[in-house]
């Protein structure tokens, strides 16, 4: 390194062979871990032409397992949404007992293996469960169904919105809330104009990381599904059956939808951050 | 707006915040509560408010017991620390929140609610930025804003949490001269919370000093600096040199420093004198000048007594030049209390 150079660069700067290295290295694995597979991905799904793909996808029972996927999401996140919300309104701008618990139980969802998630909807209301002959003689289906598999959804995406939400509302405090009650608004009101402005763009970036997240749950949707073709299938389990039968054109073609959803989300998410430069930084999982 | 506090407690916790606080207030006064931090000066406030409620007694609102009523009921305007601002609405709306929330009968035409706005606007000296966002203002500016939404509901006191302090040296001076205005203009019953006993002293008709969540002395600025009631006080507002001694006789004694004492019984005291109540003079004790330093119109001097104090004096630009090697001198006043 030259004294040029040196003087070059700012003085808390490193030097420019680490910076190569270090975004070099970070590339390199992305490269491997991420872009690779995502590439694989779709060169499977196309390996036999763009025609083929598309009629695999096409199947019936494909087509079925897209429109449970999109159904699961759209019950799952609206309600997570709404719940995450007031979970949050709840921790950050209120001091009850058990509040140490809330935010214990709703980071559950994260620490619990999907899989014991989905077993324990099993254990409730499954044929030998706590419920089972019950709903057995009223004819209601929660485990091999849709009920099942959009409960065992929204028990796993939970702490999204909540977890989004959080940190954002301790961080604005209650003042301004204080403002808008002593100045004669109401409780409804004062979340409506006050609390609910403030926090939009982080419930948004919350409800697309639960988006992605829903459409995507293999573990618990697993165990509560029952695999039913055509019925009980969401997206991630049917590539798990259609690899399983080596069909791997139709498998790789659903997988390559997914991870359309996938980069949509992405896409939405970015466009966000850019917009909104104070979402960004906010913690994900 | 006259307002009476009876014995209110308030526990957080098991740390008590207020212990058995009586305070009056008259119409159209303006009163500072100071305290250093943890006193208890903001919870007083807030339950001034209506923002806290009181544990055990009551708060009076021109003879009307208020204890328990909200802040919207008492029609208080508060000033909070950070300002608070909606930071989605524009300067306008933010000043307009309290009249836009009334319903019925009760809230304003537009074009009236557009007037308010103006003249509000035009109280704090903001003409014109109604169109921006609390974003795209100065420090001062927001605290101004902040001002003219808690005045926009024409409420019967005002009520201000630490309201320059989180402003710098320059803007503090110029907006405490700006409160001033305001309270003279409105005529509004206004009390602010402070921890710079300059502010206080400056703005406040009276000042009221909080410590550990009691009021240790009310009073106007002049009594409250020159005749503390208690150790806390005269070492908390304005500078004093702290002496631990002993008084026999009707005398107190701390080394070489001997002050009358006549009020206090024998035993351990301590006794405060002010930096301005030390003088030369021959018939006093001596003292080693390590530093004279003219600061405007002041002489700035520390000294060390003939034990190893070390002594702060302030003397008249005149005199600098006879603080010099070792001088006598005397305390003119001091304010003596039994430990």
């Amino acid at each position: 390194m030259g004294a040029a150079s040196s003087k070059a660069r700012g003085a808390t700067d490193d030097p420019a062979w680490a910076k190569i290295l270090l975004i070099g290295a970070v590339f390199v694995f992305l490269a491997l871990v991420l872009i690779l597979p995502l590439v694989a991905v779709f060169a499977e799904a196309l390996r036999k032409g763009l025609d083929a793909a598309i009629l695999a996808a096409r199947q019936p029972d494909a087509l079925a397992a897209v429109k449970l996927t999109l159904l699961t999401a759209a019950i799952a996140v609206p309600f997570n949404a709404v719940f995450g919300l007031c979970a949050a309104w709840a921790i950050a701008k209120h001091d009850f007992r058990g509040k140490a618990l809330l935010i214990t139980l709703i980071d559950l969802p994260f620490s619990v293996s999907p899989v014991v998630a989905g077993l324990i909807y099993v254990l409730i209301f499954g044929l030998q469960g706590w419920f089972g002959e019950w709903l057995l003689d009223n004819d209601i289906r929660i485990i091999f169904a849709v009920p099942g598999i959009v409960l065992a959804t929204v028990f796993v995406t939970f702490p999204f919105v909540a977890r989004e939400l959080i940190p954002l509302m301790q961080e604005q405090g209650t003042s301004e809330e204080e403002a808008a009650i002593s100045m004669g608004a109401s409780g409804l009101y004062t979340f409506w104009r006050v609390t609910a402005p403030n926090v939009r763009w982080g419930l948004l970036y919350g409800v697309l990381l639960c988006n992605a997240r829903a459409m995507g749950e293999f573990g618990a949707v697993s165990v509560v599904s029952g695999h039913i073709r055509g019925l009980t299938n969401t997206m991630p389990l049917h590539v798990e059956i259609l690899y399983n039968e080596y069909d791997f054109v139709g498998a790789f073609a659903v997988a390559a939808l997914l991870c359309l959803l996938a980069v949509v989300t992405l896409v939405l998410k970015t466009a966000l951050e850019i917009a909104q430069p104070d979402v960004r930084g906010r913690r994900g999982h | 707006m006259t307002i009476a506090i009876r014995s209110v407690e308030k526990q957080f916790g098991r740390y008590p915040a207020l212990n058995k606080v009586d305070l009056e207030i008259a119409d159209g006064e303006l009163l500072a509560l100071l305290g250093p931090s943890g006193s208890g000066k903001t919870t007083l406030l807030r339950t001034i408010a209506g923002l806290e409620f009181p544990d055990a007694g009551q708060v009076l609102f021109d003879g009307q017991d208020v204890t328990y009523a909200s802040a919207a009921a008492r029609r208080v305007g508060f000033v909070f620390q950070q300002y608070a601002l909606f930071k989605h609405m524009t300067v306008a709306k933010n000043i307009a929140f309290g009249l836009d929330v009334r319903k019925g009968k009760d809230k304003p035409s537009k074009a009236e609610i557009a007037r308010r706005v103006e003249e509000l606007l035009k109280l704090v000296e903001l003409e014109g930025l109604g169109g921006r966002y609390p974003s795209q203002l100065s420090g001062g500016q927001r605290q101004r804003v902040a001002l003219s939404r808690a005045l926009a509901v024409q409420p019967s006191v005002l009520l201000l949490d630490e309201p320059f302090g989180a402003l710098d040296a320059t803007v503090r001076k110029s907006l405490r001269r700006e409160l001033r205005r305001v309270h003279d203009a409105t005529g509004v019953t206004t009390i602010f919370v402070t921890h710079d006993q300059e502010e206080a002293l400056e703005l406040a008709d009276r000042v009221a000093i909080l410590n550990n969540g009691r009021i240790e002395q009310i009073g106007t600025p002049d009594q409250v600096h020159d005749a503390p009631e208690t150790a806390f006080v005269c070492g908390f507002v304005g500078e004093a040199n702290r002496f631990d001694g002993q008084v026999s006789g009707g005398r107190f004694n701390a080394g070489a420093l001997t002050v009358p004492a006549s009020a206090l019984k024998d035993g351990a005291a301590t006794a405060y004198v002010r930096p301005h109540d030390f003088a030369l003079d021959e018939a006093g004790f001596e003292v080693l000048i390590e530093r004279a330093q003219v600061q405007g119109a002041l002489t700035a001097v520390t000294a060390l007594t003939s034990d190893g104090r070390r002594l702060e004096i302030s003397a008249s630009r005149a005199d600098a030049d006879r603080f010099t090697g070792a001088v006598k001198i005397v305390a003119r006043k001091a304010h003596v209390y039994a430990a």
